[in-house]
């Protein structure tokens, strides 16, 4: 088991939670045009809420998850899973995002694979999986599937809209385009433009599985065998991006893996050589590899700059306050890339405070360093709260 | 914010809140808690930003609703444009800083107008200290020893004005504060040098 797990574990025991969560899940038949102009006939939304929603609707706390993330967010789905959802030490009773006060809510994002409509989902039209013929979808769109569903649900104002590395994207999108909606925008860990240098590993990655025989150009869903090898080895690779130098020598330094000394062969030798296998071999167990294909160019095509000729422009109209958070060692989005989100925010006189987090954990940092992001998030509530009242 | 210090900073606000107009968009550059940048939202509907390094400082700053960057003002202020502030501030901070000269340039770049406010070390307390006991001066407004003071740049008031003069900065104000309130306040204007305890300046350039 590796240090993350037990983290996970540490807790389930130690922290507050939600108990027992069921995912939701909503149709769309309405048919909804996406930016690339294509259009999706029928979608299923799967979402979780947690905490109640008050009459007038306006405590909403809506979380954006991140690449391989899903609904579950927090609390548990049967009293025997060994991990609660993706976000738990941040969202509970108590805890940054207190479920005793706001209604919280985590769907999953389009082109996923885990309860909304993506490319391992069955096309209407042919009754078979989409595969390659799902449209390429972007940010945006997973944001206006998202906006499809608070309408759904009646919400019409967002206190918060929060979420870190992709899921920051999907921040940043929504006080854009839904700038009524939102008052409070927390962006973790993310850009308003993907580098060169997260293009390139996205790359990589999908490169990794295309170049697995049994990918077969996206048709694998009838066929015993998967694209797992490319899938794995995307995942090793996503990996060692979200870690850090620090951590890495930190939780493996040179150690080897059952062994007390080099054995002079391939196998598996070093601790780290088998993390990054453990995490590639569950990583297959519960992901899609088109899912993987889709989401990794919704990401490299996001850049906001361009799409509205500056991020100045971009920001023009927000009406959100805004607190970005960003880590110390996470090099995959820099801080300098918050900054330049806070830069622009602040060019536009908007309401944007700014803290980086000091970390050992790179871009993880935001799935674990829920207690000094409690504290900024806690009083960054607070002034907003005063005002509610 | 030590409890001896309250008094200053409470002083010192009062003459940075007269000085500011109306609606102004005003930085402040080592914003502490936020009070300052607070009571000028408040009282004065000012578009207020606060740049502070400590995340006690950044989290109170939040707590009232300010909108804070967390950062090291050595580091200059490059994300900032030209005059793109009304008045920038410098609270009690100048003498703290690594570079403070980069920063007072960085200051007089970003602000239309520029308020600096530090403890006077010419004050005539200060100098008989150092004659009379051959000892690092300490006082109400610097209580630290010379191991554990945060105030690593300290100036006179007459450093302040030749320094102001030799860049071409212009001092619109030069404000001269003693705390003892039996001190005779003609004196304290006169001599200011000599009497002031601390000094609030308003400048341009």
């Amino acid at each position: 088991m590796s240090d993350y797990e037990s983290n996970e574990i540490k807790i389930k025991d130690n922290k507050k939670s939600i108990g027992i969560v069921k995912t939701e899940y909503i149709e769309v038949t309405e048919p909804i045009t996406l930016v690339s102009g294509k259009t999706l006939e029928k979608i299923r939304i799967a979402y979780e809420m947690y905490g109640k929603l008050n009459e007038e609707k306006t405590n909403v706390i809506l979380i954006c998850h991140a690449l391989s993330g899903d609904a579950h967010a927090a609390g548990y789905h049967t009293p025997n899973d060994k991990k609660p959802g993706w976000w738990d030490g941040m969202i509970g009773p108590d805890k940054s995002f207190d479920t005793n006060k706001y209604c919280v809510i985590c769907s999953n994002f389009l082109g996923s694979c885990n309860g909304t409509t993506g490319p391992s989902s069955i096309n209407p039209k042919t009754n078979k999986p989409y595969g390659l013929t799902f449209p390429i979808i972007t940010i945006k769109d997973m944001v206006n599937v998202q906006k499809i569903l608070l309408d759904k649900l009646g919400i019409k104002k967002i206190f918060c809209v929060t979420g870190g590395s992709i899921g920051g994207m999907q921040v940043l999108e929504w006080a854009i385009s839904y700038p009524d909606m939102v008052k409070l925008a927390i962006p973790i860990a993310t850009t308003s433009s993907l580098s060169a240098q997260g293009i390139a590993f996205n790359e990589v990655g999908r490169q990794a599985i295309m170049m697995d025989p049994n990918w077969n150009n996206g048709n694998y869903y009838d066929s015993d065998k998967k694209p797992d090898k490319g899938l794995s080895l995307a995942r090793m690779i996503g990996h060692i991006t979200y870690l850090s130098d620090d951590i890495m020598d930190i939780k493996f330094a040179r150690r080897l893996q059952n062994r007390s000394q080099l054995g002079f062969d391939f196998l598996t030798e070093f601790q780290v050589e088998s993390y990054l296998h453990h995490q590639g071999s569950t990583f297959i167990k519960r992901f899609d590899a088109n899912s993987y294909l889709y989401i990794t160019k919704a990401m490299d095509y996001f850049d906001l700059a361009a799409e509205y000729g500056s991020l100045e422009n971009a920001f023009a109209n927000v009406q959100a306050a805004f607190l970005v958070i960003s880590f110390s060692t996470d090099w995959l989005f820099p801080s300098s890339e918050s900054k330049e989100i806070v830069r622009a925010l602040r060019y536009c006189n908007k309401e944007v405070s700014y803290s980086e987090i000091q970390s050992l954990y790179g871009h993880d940092a935001f799935l674990l360093e829920f207690e000094k992001m409690k504290i900024l998030i806690k009083s960054f509530f607070k002034a907003y709260e005063n005002e509610e009242k | 914010m030590k409890k001896n210090e309250n008094e200053i900073f409470r002083l010192d606000y009062d003459v940075i809140l007269n000085l500011v107009e109306f609606n102004s968009k005003v930085l402040d550059l080592g914003c502490g808690d936020g009070e300052l940048l607070y009571r000028l939202k408040k009282e004065k509907n000012c578009l207020v930003r606060g740049v502070e390094i400590s995340t006690t400082g950044v989290v109170e700053s939040l707590e009232k609703g300010l909108s804070v960057y967390q950062g090291d003002i050595n580091e200059g202020l490059k994300d900032y444009p030209d005059k793109s502030f009304d008045y920038v501030i410098l609270s009690y901070t100048l003498q703290e800083l690594l570079k403070p000269e980069l920063v007072l340039n960085e200051t007089l770049r970003v602000g239309k107008k520029v308020i600096v406010s530090f403890p006077n070390f010419g004050n005539w307390k200060i100098r008989l200290y150092l004659l009379l006991k051959g000892r690092m001066p300490k006082s109400k407004i610097l209580p630290f020893e010379w191991y554990n003071t945060p105030n690593i740049h300290l100036i006179t008031i007459k450093d302040f004005r030749i320094y102001c003069m030799e860049k071409n900065i212009k001092v619109l104000k030069e404000i001269p504060i003693n705390l003892d309130k039996r001190f005779n306040q003609f004196l304290v204007n006169r001599f200011r040098n000599l009497f002031a305890q601390f000094v609030i300046y308003l400048i341009y350039k």
